[in-house]
Parts: structure tokens; C-alpha cells; sequence
């Protein structure tokens, strides 16, 4: 992909048009389907739950709406493939435009660094990346810029069901980052957020680290964000993707589902 | 002696499946003192208040004095068959399909003579115990039966019309995370049943006795969300042909102030799982119970709902549960009239506290989910409508019946 230095704004669109068109940059679909059965965030049963995605039939051609299909349908903020707005942690909860409704557009198209970390997860299902490891990337990357997103490949979503959540009765064991790593990346990267293919951006034993849930709190904490339950991130270079993620426009929404896409240069 | 019924035998592709036809169903108000004795497996007749005498058939006024104060009592159900007939032929559309049927006059112990449906192994000429049972139509009759067990009695194929025996019946239970549903299983498999179905939701989530479950022969988990449509739609499509009786054990338990809010949210939860999931359950499945109530000698049969007592009355430590049980049970006596036009029966088996982890902060006494199983396969066997198992339920009722404003003032404190 060559993008021309005196090419205009304009001119650099019209060009990433037609280079969509004859496939010369991909369109790479990042988004898992919004299905009744995808694994949600589990809580202890007394606690509030995120709704899972649930769809029921208004018509399909029928005494109920004869020329026309539709459906109703109803899920958390946090379900499926979905975006983490800052407010949706405490670390955020004051920080302006931290909400889906308010969210600078710009914020939603941004390039990404994809870490490869699928043969240390298929080894360990609590494996954490470190600030050594993010560290060794850079050598052979370079450095990862600012407000870049950070995507954790592990392969995880090539899981389904059971394996995918991987519950026991001490919690979910799922990949992520490490604390140190995530403040790391958050202040001396300036990354513009975290995205994995596990159902959260945090490791799944993540609540006994400390802080916390160091992705959220860190992420959220300086006004960035999060996107999980993606998939196809094998299909990502491990720099130069254009990832477009734009959540639904809730009024005080913490996050929602969304289609997430990936431009990627031949 | 009762010929024990051989198992059922694979459906034949040729045959056209036999229509439910409902016995006659008409009945006097009056008469409807029996409905709701038998509808709780009581013996209960009417006895003049002034004269003391019993009476049968159903009337207004006394056939010894004339008084009109005739209440239906709990009555002994002692008699001797002092006549019996074989029916061959009968203008009945029902008995037609059904013949020989036996009839017999039972003169009671207490008094009046009654017509009853007769067991096969009743003699003329002795004792009998009577019985009011629930006919296909649901309505009450007079049924005779042998004083002690005989081998096989529970095959006598009238006995069967009032009864949805599990025996080699195919059931499924909606829901085998709950410690109900796996008691159920447990206890319908002992009972005889032929295939247990236990759904299970979100089988990304691991439980604790799954394993037992799944090592339980004759039981067969299938996936079951109540709470989605496609869910429930999709597995009635696999098996719903196959479902002789659904035991629905919906509940979603969370303790919480009504002023809480989160409690909003569980009691939307608890109406999703329980009254929408049920109506979910309804519709995918019993349209064809309803069509298979004459499918052989092991066609559809029941419905079973398990309830919380408090349905009845609300427990405001557990009120959201009071609340979706209470929509569950108005929603029961709907799918009731509907189930009836197939003379499958709908049994609400109704608990009070259970020894289960959302009732933890609760005191005793406590239901054994165990017994509570047990009881559904009790009523099961002997045709009734409404179960009460264990103390508390019982004195629930009692309480409603004798003072409901005492029980609402009281249940809280």
C-alpha cells in the first residue's frame, strides 16, 4: 500500500476506496455473531448480570406482520464483541467523554500493534503478557506509537463454548495482561486501548492481581478504552492495521456491542 | 389379577395417531365439591350439618331432612361392591374406544350408594376403597379400587385414564442445574420412566453435579435456555414428540428489599426465567402433548409445575420469587383449560422453604428436594392436580383457607 505524500485528503480517500474495491486493502471482519449462546461475564449469581443477547420474533411473514421480518432483541452493554467505555470503571468514572454517547469519533478509527501470543496461551490458559515480553515485540517491531491499539492475539477465539470460558470453581482461566505491563503500556505508550479475544480485557484470574483487573483499571483510568470477544486477529499483520470500532450511541452507555473491522494493506 | 402392561412399542408410520376424545363433562356446581376434593386427592362427599347423614350424588338439599347446610367433609371410603358390570357397548364417543369398561354400585360404609369406575381386580360382592379421581375431561368421579395392592394394579388400563403413571413414559425436566431437577431425574428414574430429558442452560457454565447426572441411567441432557425462544423452539423440534410429561421447574431466586434497585432487575429476570420461559416452554411443547393425550397406553399425560407455596402469599424476604410464582400459578390454570382439550393433566406441586442455597438465610424446617420429587411422583401415580409437600405448604394453605388477611399480617413477622 503506497499512500503519496502530496496525495490530498480527499485524494487519499478516493485512493482507499478503490483500493477496497479491488481488494488491495482487506476489509477483515473482527467481530464475533451476537449469539443466544455466546459465553458472558459471569458474576456470583447474587451480584447484578449482564444480560447475555436474546432475540424474539415479532413476524416473519405471518399474522403478525405479513409482508415483513423483524425481531426484538435484547443484551448487556457488555456482550459478545463488544467496546469498554472509560466510565465503565471506577478509575473512569469522572473523566470527560467517557461515555459511549460522547465518544470523540476520531477515537474510533485508529491503527493497531497485534502482539502474538497464541503459542504461549495454547501453553498456559493463565498466560500474561509482560512488560518484557511487550519489551521483545518491540525489538523486532519498533516502538509501539501513541494511540495506537494494542491487540492481544492468542487465538483464544477459535475456542467455543466451555473450553472458550473456561470456568472452574476458582474462576475463569483465560489470558491477559499483567498489571505492570498495562500501566506500562498505558503511560509510557500512550495506547489507545487494549483488545483480546477473551471475554474481558483483563486475564481471567485478573481480580487477584493488584491492582485488580489492571486493563480496566489502568485503561479506563486515563480515558482509554477496551474492545473484547474479538476475533481473526491471526489475520492482522503485527503492525499497520486500521481498526474501525464504532460502539452503538447509548445516552450514558458504558459500552455495547459493535462490528469490528480491520483494514489491512496487501 | 391386572395383566402388567407390556412397554410401549415404537409408533407405526402408517398409523394415523389416535385423537384425545374427553369423557362426558358436565357437572352441577354442587358437584364441583368432589372436583376439588379429587383435584387434592381427598375423599370428601357431602354430610347434612343438622342430620349428620352423608349423601352422594351432589345436591342442595338434604335427601333425609331437607336442610340445605351440606357441606363436603373428609369422608370413609370404606364399601363393598354390591354390583358390577361389564360394559361392551356405550353411545360414547370416549368409552366406545375404551371397551370393556367396568362399572360397578359401591355401597359405602357411611350410607349412600355410588356408581363407580371399577378396577380390574375389585370382586363382586367385597370390600372396596373408593376414590375420587380426575377423569381425561378433568373432572371428578367416583373410583373403586382394591382394599390392599394387587401385583400390577397401577396397569389396570382404567385406572391409567386417571393416572399419568412415569412409568415408561418419556419426561422432561426443564432445568438440571436446579437441585429439584436433579432430584426429579433421580426419582423418575426410579419410578420406572423410560428416557429423563434434562435441559440445561448455558452449558459453557460447568455445575457441580453434572457429572451424577450424566452417569444416571436412563437420563439424557439436552441444551435448554427457557429464556430464549430459539432455544426452546429448537430443542421442541428434536424431542417434543417424545414428551409424555414436562416437569417445569423454573425459578430464579434472589432474596432483596423491594426498594433495592437491583431488585428491579431480579424480578425481571425472575419473570423471564419463570412466567415467560413457561409460556416459551408452553408453546413449543404443548400443542403436541395436547395432540399425543391418546397416543397408546403411553401418550402424553402431564404437566407438572413446581411452585413456591408463596405464590399463594407473598414472603417479603422473598418476594420476587412470590411474585413470578404467583404470575406462574395464574398462568398454570390457563394452560390447564388449554392442556385439557388433549386430557393432559397439569399438576402444581407447591413447597415451602428447600433445603438449597437460596434459601440459606431462611429458618427450618427445610424441603429435601428429595422428598419434594418424590411427592411429584406420587401425585403423578395418582392423577391429582394440586401437590402441598411438607409442613410449611401445608400450613400455608391451611392458613389462607382460614383467615388471609391473618396469613398476609403474619408471614413477614
Amino acid at each position: 500500500m503506497t499512500a503519496p505524500g502530496n496525495q490530498t485528503s480527499a485524494g487519499l480517500l478516493a485512493a482507499l476506496a478503490a483500493s477496497i474495491a479491488d481488494a488491495g486493502v482487506k476489509v477483515i471482519d473482527l467481530t464475533h455473531t451476537l449469539s443466544p449462546d455466546f459465553p458472558t461475564i459471569v458474576m456470583p449469581p447474587e451480584l447484578g448480570q449482564s444480560a447475555p443477547f436474546r432475540m424474539e420474533q415479532i413476524s416473519r411473514y405471518d399474522g403478525n406482520g405479513p409482508a415483513w421480518y423483524w425481531n426484538n432483541i435484547s443484551f448487556g452493554e457488555h456482550t459478545g464483541t463488544h467496546f469498554d467505555a472509560p466510565i465503565h470503571w471506577f478509575t473512569g468514572k469522572d473523566l470527560p467523554l467517557n461515555t459511549v454517547d460522547t465518544l470523540p469519533a476520531a477515537d474510533m478509527i485508529a491503527p493497531a500493534c497485534v502482539i502474538d501470543c497464541s503459542r504461549q496461551a495454547a501453553e498456559d490458559p493463565d498466560f500474561l503478557l509482560t512488560r518484557s515480553a511487550a519489551l521483545d515485540w518491540e525489538a523486532r517491531h519498533g516502538r509501539i506509537p501513541a494511540r495506537n491499539w494494542v491487540l492481544l492475539r492468542t487465538d483464544w477465539s477459535k475456542k467455543t463454548g466451555r473450553d472458550y470460558a473456561n470456568l472452574t470453581d476458582d474462576g475463569a482461566h483465560t489470558p491477559g495482561p499483567d498489571a505492570e505491563v498495562m500501566r506500562w503500556l498505558v503511560e509510557e505508550r500512550g495506547i489507545i486501548g487494549l483488545g483480546t479475544e477473551t471475554i474481558g480485557t483483563d486475564a481471567g484470574q485478573a481480580g487477584h492481581f493488584s491492582p485488580p483487573y489492571p486493563a480496566h483499571h489502568y485503561l479506563h483510568g486515563a480515558g482509554r478504552y477496551g474492545l473484547q470477544c474479538l476475533a481473526n486477529l491471526d489475520l492482522l499483520p503485527p503492525v499497520g492495521a486500521l481498526i474501525v470500532a464504532a460502539p452503538l450511541k447509548i445516552k450514558h452507555g458504558s459500552g455495547s456491542p459493535l462490528r469490528v473491522l480491520a483494514l489491512v494493506g496487501g | 389379577m391386572s395383566e402388567p402392561l407390556p412397554g410401549p412399542k415404537r409408533k407405526n408410520p402408517l398409523a394415523r395417531t389416535q385423537q384425545p376424545l374427553l369423557p362426558p363433562a358436565i357437572r352441577s356446581r354442587a358437584a364441583h365439591g368432589l372436583t376439588l376434593a379429587a383435584a387434592e386427592g381427598r375423599f370428601a362427599i357431602q354430610r347434612c350439618a343438622a342430620c349428620n347423614s352423608f349423601a352422594y350424588p351432589p345436591r342442595d338439599a338434604c335427601p333425609h331432612c331437607l336442610s340445605d347446610r351440606l357441606p363436603f367433609v373428609e369422608a370413609p371410603s370404606s364399601g363393598v361392591l354390591a354390583a358390577l358390570t361389564t360394559i361392551q357397548v356405550s353411545g360414547d364417543s370416549y368409552f366406545r374406544e375404551r371397551m370393556p369398561w367396568r362399572t360397578g354400585i359401591v355401597t359405602m360404609d357411611c350410607g349412600p350408594q355410588v356408581i363407580a369406575h371399577v378396577h380390574g381386580d375389585c370382586i363382586e360382592g367385597e370390600p372396596v376403597r373408593l376414590s375420587l379421581q380426575l377423569d381425561r375431561s378433568g373432572h371428578a368421579v367416583m373410583f373403586a379400587n382394591p382394599v390392599s395392592r394387587t401385583p400390577d394394579m397401577q396397569d389396570d388400563l382404567q385406572w391409567r385414564e386417571m393416572a399419568a403413571d412415569p412409568r415408561d413414559r418419556r419426561i422432561l425436566i426443564s432445568d438440571g442445574r436446579n437441585p429439584v431437577g436433579q432430584a426429579l431425574a433421580r426419582s423418575l428414574v426410579r419410578a420406572g420412566a423410560r428416557t429423563v430429558f434434562v435441559g440445561v442452560a448455558d452449558r459453557w457454565k460447568p455445575f457441580p453435579a453434572e457429572q451424577s447426572l450424566r452417569e444416571l441411567a436412563g437420563v439424557e441432557i439436552v441444551p435448554l435456555e427457557m429464556t430464549d425462544e430459539r432455544s426452546v423452539a429448537d430443542l421442541a423440534a428434536d424431542i417434543g414428540a417424545k414428551v409424555d410429561i414436562l416437569v417445569n421447574t423454573a425459578d430464579h431466586i434472589r432474596p432483596g428489599h423491594i426498594f433495592d434497585g437491583a431488585t428491579t432487575l431480579h424480578m425481571a429476570d425472575a419473570m423471564n426465567a419463570t412466567l415467560f420461559g413457561t409460556m416459551r416452554l408452553a408453546r413449543a411443547f404443548a400443542p403436541v402433548m395436547i395432540a399425543r393425550g391418546a397416543d397408546g397406553h403411553h401418550g402424553a399425560a402431564a404437566w407438572v409445575n413446581i411452585l413456591s407455596v408463596y405464590a399463594l402469599a407473598n414472603l417479603p424476604a422473598m418476594g420476587s420469587l412470590s411474585v413470578s410464582h404467583a404470575a406462574c400459578l395464574s398462568l398454570s390454570h390457563w394452560l390447564r383449560t388449554e392442556l385439557a382439550q388433549g386430557g393432559v393433566k397439569l399438576l402444581n406441586a407447591f413447597a415451602g422453604p428447600l433445603d438449597t442455597e437460596w434459601f440459606q438465610a431462611l429458618p427450618p424446617p427445610k424441603l429435601a428436594p428429595a422428598v419434594l420429587a418424590d411427592a411429584v411422583v406420587d401425585g403423578l401415580r395418582r392423577g391429582i392436580e394440586e401437590v402441598y409437600v411438607g409442613d410449611v405448604a401445608n400450613d400455608i394453605t391451611a392458613r389462607l383457607a382460614a383467615n388471609p388477611k391473618a396469613l398476609e399480617r403474619e408471614i413477614g413477622q
